[in-house]
């Protein structure tokens, strides 16, 4: 299984270029992220962030580019055990009570992390009988997050994580987040918050229209104004 | 008890990924009551019907059970199937498991194991039903020979056919249609009634996958008359199983 260098970055696109018929969702989008870093997609509604996520976990095949995940081609069959995927508000049986689907994912992992103290560490045993389509939005996202992290992945991809969420329950999503990236694992997330971005990432890019239009240092890119104003003047009105 | 999140990737064996798929999926085509009444409730209702009120169906009991068998095992390998796998791509399960360990691969081999799962506990509960109202089976190895590759080459064509009907429409959509095929197949697809009723129709319904499972199962257990030679089920039943499934390979869609 090759693994990247440190110098390395775990996710490097260039010149990605994915189309539905005649609709261009990605067009020229080059990107890096480094490994141990969070990396920040921001873009309006539409823009292709879910697209790009989808290039890289091997469910959309691009027109032109080049995409290298973990150093290896999307959909190798390694990179299943190495990546962790929250998807965007769904994606579970609508039958499936919340922790029968952590316990169930965790099960496909050879060294997961303990689903009972993970359910316990987001706070989804409160809910953790419940079945997923009685579930709010926010308790939803738990359990996502939940799958996505279980199997100790390297790299992990957040789609809007905190969509939906209470303060308290952002906050430990944020805290969780800074606790992935001091153990060493890179993430890639997509949010509108720019309070999130800010908080939590190490590198934003701007996405829009399908193409990187800014990236940097969250430092760097607000030293003269805010993350908010950059995106604004940045991006055209979302879809 | 803290948890360590320091990356230690690594996929759990492939038996036991898919036991536990298979599993799960199972529980959920048991916990959903639509599916359980196709499942089971209509067949075992058209049982009973059959065994008091023989006229009603026009069917002679010892050739309404195999008949019976192939409508639950339609209804579990294509109805279920299509309307679970739909949904499965609405709400993103399978583009959440796809990019697990379990793999595309893994993730229809659980849910093509869930199916079978479930179509033995049909076998199993509707043929002891059917011992306790008196049916008795034609027993021997030659009968066996044809209805339990006819009913596997029939039960994979129905499956695959879900995955491409599942692929292609919006999950709605695969709900009313993979319905009305269920009743429009166990209606004219002589799953129920045989092939042979079916007059100047009879050539054409007997190249359905459907007849070919009802006519299979219907020789193999109950000595039903051949017609076109004891083989014609099977190969009928093949050529749908390799079709069905070449076609799903090519248009199986993660993605909603």
């Amino acid at each position: 299984m090759p693994t990247p260098t440190p110098s390395e970055p775990v996710l490097d696109i260039a010149d990605l270029v994915v189309t539905f018929g005649a609709v261009t969702a990605l067009d020229s989008l080059s990107l890096r992220a480094l490994r141990g870093h969070v990396t920040a997609l921001l873009g309006p509604n539409g823009a292709g962030k879910t697209t790009l996520l989808r290039t890289c976990t091997g469910l959309v095949g691009p027109r032109s580019g080049t995409v290298r995940v973990l150093g290896q081609a999307p959909g190798s069959p390694d990179l299943g055990a190495r990546l962790g995927v929250m998807p965007q508000s769904t994606g579970a049986w609508s039958g499936v009570r919340a922790g029968e689907l952590v316990h169930f994912l965790a099960g496909l992992y050879a060294t997961p992390l303990d689903p009972d103290t993970l359910i316990t560490h987001l706070g989804i045993d409160a809910f953790a009988r419940t079945t997923y389509r009685r579930l709010s939005g926010g308790q939803k996202q738990a359990v996502n997050l939940a799958g996505a992290i279980v199997g100790r992945p390297e790299l992990v991809f957040l789609d809007e994580p905190t969509a939906g969420m209470d303060p308290h329950a952002r906050r430990r999503t944020w805290a969780l987040v800074r606790d992935l990236r001091a153990a060493g694992v890179s993430v890639l997330l997509t949010t509108h918050d720019m309070v999130e971005a800010e908080q939590l990432a190490d590198e934003v890019v701007l996405i829009d229209h399908g193409r990187a239009v800014m990236s940097g240092a969250v430092p760097e890119l607000t030293r003269t104004t805010s993350l908010e104003e950059l995106f604004l003047s940045h991006t055209d009105e979302g879809v | 008890m803290s948890l360590d999140f320091a990356p230690a990737p690594g996929a759990a064996p492939t038996r036991q990924r898919i036991v536990r798929h298979a599993t799960l999926e199972t529980l959920m085509l048991v916990r959903n009551g639509e599916q359980l009444l196709l499942a089971l409730v209509i067949p075992a209702a058209v049982l009973l019907v059959g065994r008091w009120f023989p006229s009603r169906l026009g069917v002679d009991f010892t050739l309404l059970v195999p008949s019976v068998l192939g409508l639950a095992l339609f209804s579990t390998g294509f109805t279920s199937v299509a309307i679970g796998t739909g949904f499965d791509r609405r709400y993103g399960v399978l583009e959440r498991l796809a990019s697990t360990p379990l793999g595309r691969t893994g993730m229809v081999i659980g849910k093509a194991s869930a199916s079978v799962v479930v179509s033995l506990a049909q076998v199993v509960l509707l043929v002891s039903l059917s011992l306790a109202l008196g049916w008795r089976p034609r027993l021997d190895a030659l009968g066996l020979l044809l209805a339990v590759p006819t009913m596997l080459a029939a039960q994979a064509s129905f499956v695959a056919a879900a995955l491409v009907m599942a692929s292609l429409l919006r999950a709605e959509i695969t709900l009313a249609l993979a319905n009305l095929v269920y009743l429009a197949l166990a209606a004219g697809g002589a799953l129920v009634v045989p092939a042979g009723s079916y007059g100047f129709l009879e050539p054409a319904v007997r190249c359905l996958p459907t007849a070919a499972l009802g006519e299979g199962l219907r020789q193999g257990l109950a000595d039903a008359p051949a017609s076109g030679g004891w083989w014609v089920p099977l190969v009928v039943a093949l050529v749908w199983a390799v079709a069905a499934v070449l076609l799903a390979r090519k248009v199986m869609r993660w993605t909603s």
